[in-house]
């Protein structure tokens, strides 16, 4: 039980940090009051509450591949890691510390996010509780390209790959601002090739009570998701390794 | 003497590049070995091999009777190393800290709870006990380095350049601490400060270009070399003295 130990030195080092609170939490609801604003001046479709709120959901999440692999990256370059590795802590010790935390905290920032959604007229009912489980599945796709840019790259690295790069095309990518439709082509094959759109459509097809449509996108983000994770942890053991 | 570190032919290879040549080294119970070298001599490497973080290439080393390749679990259990930067968890208080890596080997959160508050009070650290470890200065986030090295009561504790940026009286404060220690844990030390191994060590080893060049008291080497100072006689053994 020695990862405990490590998964609530994880869990403290994340939410004592003001800035992942700001852009974990605080970034994603303002662009879910912000764009349900401009649906009430201007209505679209796209930017319905039921519509936008799981985009808005799985953009959130994105931030946890931040958290995760900008913590390990400053514990290998701060040789804090070196210290852990010296320890008797096995390898799975450290996964499970590093990883297992970011499950609650990712399923909590989806909770919030709905309970600002209902705020804004989405209907509370056994719907948003499905959406939550179907996100899980992508949360674990986020913490597994966290572990797994933590491992390969240094902190600043992390920042601009996960802070800036991965939220930017998983929101782009996502269907969540516009419709793919409207770009189409290379851009849509593109996006649909990615796990991002595939993650939205499937909590909106739970939002919407359409548990059948939920497949094969929720396939393809478990598929992504099983890839990355088993990438994450064989490079992490071999950084174990020196 | 009983042996507490024993290397046979340790080696580690990197393509073309021999970092550590078929180390023999021996350090008794008890004794704190300084290992000194120029940048690049191999001495980070042979630490990092003898803590179970870097596997040899070929050779091996015996830690308090366990083979560091074929039992690196019951090696870990026995060790600690503070690393040459301060490695603490920033967003963690000094007691929090302290606590984790008790746990980490093997202390219960009562038990962990009770030897950080003893750490604390014999590292000075009291008044900054609930401080998160980013506020600390660089002389209080090593003396924490160290607390957190010796909270698991190692036999063996690895200390790579422990006084490194450290002001001199923050260096002596250290100072006081390792000599307390000496005799009751085994302790292998790397650093650049000659004058801080002829301070410290019973025995002084030095390696040039992976190699172990020579070993002994600082006296020792003096003699060997048949120079006045530490300095100089370093500056022969590793082949400096001419391009000086």
């Amino acid at each position: 039980m020695r990862f405990m130990a490590f998964a609530s030195r994880t869990t403290k080092e994340i939410l004592r940090d003001p800035l992942n609170l700001i852009f974990g939490l605080g970034f994603p609801l303002v662009i879910l009051f912000l764009l349900s604003f401009i649906q009430s001046n201007i209505p679209v479709d796209l930017f319905e509450i039921k519509h936008l709120s799981p985009g808005i959901a799985v953009f959130g999440l994105s931030f946890i591949s931040l958290f995760s692999g900008m913590l390990i990256a400053k514990d290998r370059t701060t040789s804090f890691l070196m210290r852990m590795f010296a320890s008797p802590l096995s390898a799975s010790d450290f996964i499970l510390g590093y990883t297992l935390p970011l499950l609650p905290m990712a399923i909590l920032q989806s909770m919030v996010c709905f309970i600002a959604a209902i705020i804004l007229g989405l209907t509370f009912n056994i719907n948003i509780l499905m959406a939550l489980v179907v996100l899980i599945p992508t949360a674990v796709l986020f913490i597994g390209i966290g572990l797994l840019a933590g491992s390969i790259f240094n902190d600043k690295v992390v920042g601009g790959v996960c802070g800036a790069l991965l939220t930017n095309l998983s929101a782009w990518l996502s269907g969540t601002w516009f419709d793919l439709n409207l770009v189409g082509g290379t851009f849509k094959a593109i996006a649909e090739a990615m796990p991002f759109v595939h993650a939205v459509d499937a909590a909106r097809a739970a939002i919407n009570g359409n548990y059948a449509n939920m497949f094969p996108d929720l396939w393809w983000v478990i598929g992504y998701a099983v890839v990355i994770m088993v990438a994450g942890i064989w490079v992490f053991r071999m950084r174990m390794k020196g | 003497m009983t042996p507490a570190i024993k290397a046979i032919d340790l080696s580690k290879k990197y393509k073309d590049l021999i970092a550590v040549d078929t180390l023999d080294l021996l350090i008794n119970k008890g004794e704190l070995f300084a290992l000194l070298g120029l940048n690049g001599a191999g001495k980070t490497t042979a630490i990092k091999m003898l803590c179970c973080l870097l596997p040899p290439t070929s050779g091996d080393a015996v830690l308090l009777g366990d083979s560091i390749i074929k039992q690196p679990t019951a090696v870990k259990q026995k060790i600690n190393i503070s690393p040459q930067e301060t490695a603490v968890a920033t967003n963690l208080t000094v007691k929090e800290n302290l606590e984790l890596i008790a746990r980490f080997y093997g202390s219960s959160r009562s038990e962990a709870r009770t030897k950080a508050d003893a750490k604390i009070q014999s590292f000075g650290l009291a008044d900054k006990a609930n401080a998160k470890a980013r506020t600390l200065s660089g002389g209080m986030q090593r003396r924490l380095s160290i607390a957190m090295a010796l909270i698991s009561e190692p036999e063996i504790l690895f200390l790579d350049e422990p006084t490194l940026g450290l002001d001199i009286a923050a260096r002596r404060e250290l100072w006081k601490v390792l000599r307390e220690l000496k005799g009751k844990i085994t302790m292998v030390l790397t650093t650049h400060y000659l004058e801080e191994a002829e301070a410290l060590s019973d025995r002084i080893g030095i390696m040039h270009q992976g190699k172990l060049k020579a070993l002994g008291t600082a006296n020792e080497l003096k003699k060997q070399t048949h120079k006045q100072t530490f300095e100089d006689a370093f500056l022969t053994l590793t082949g400096m003295e001419a391009l000086i």
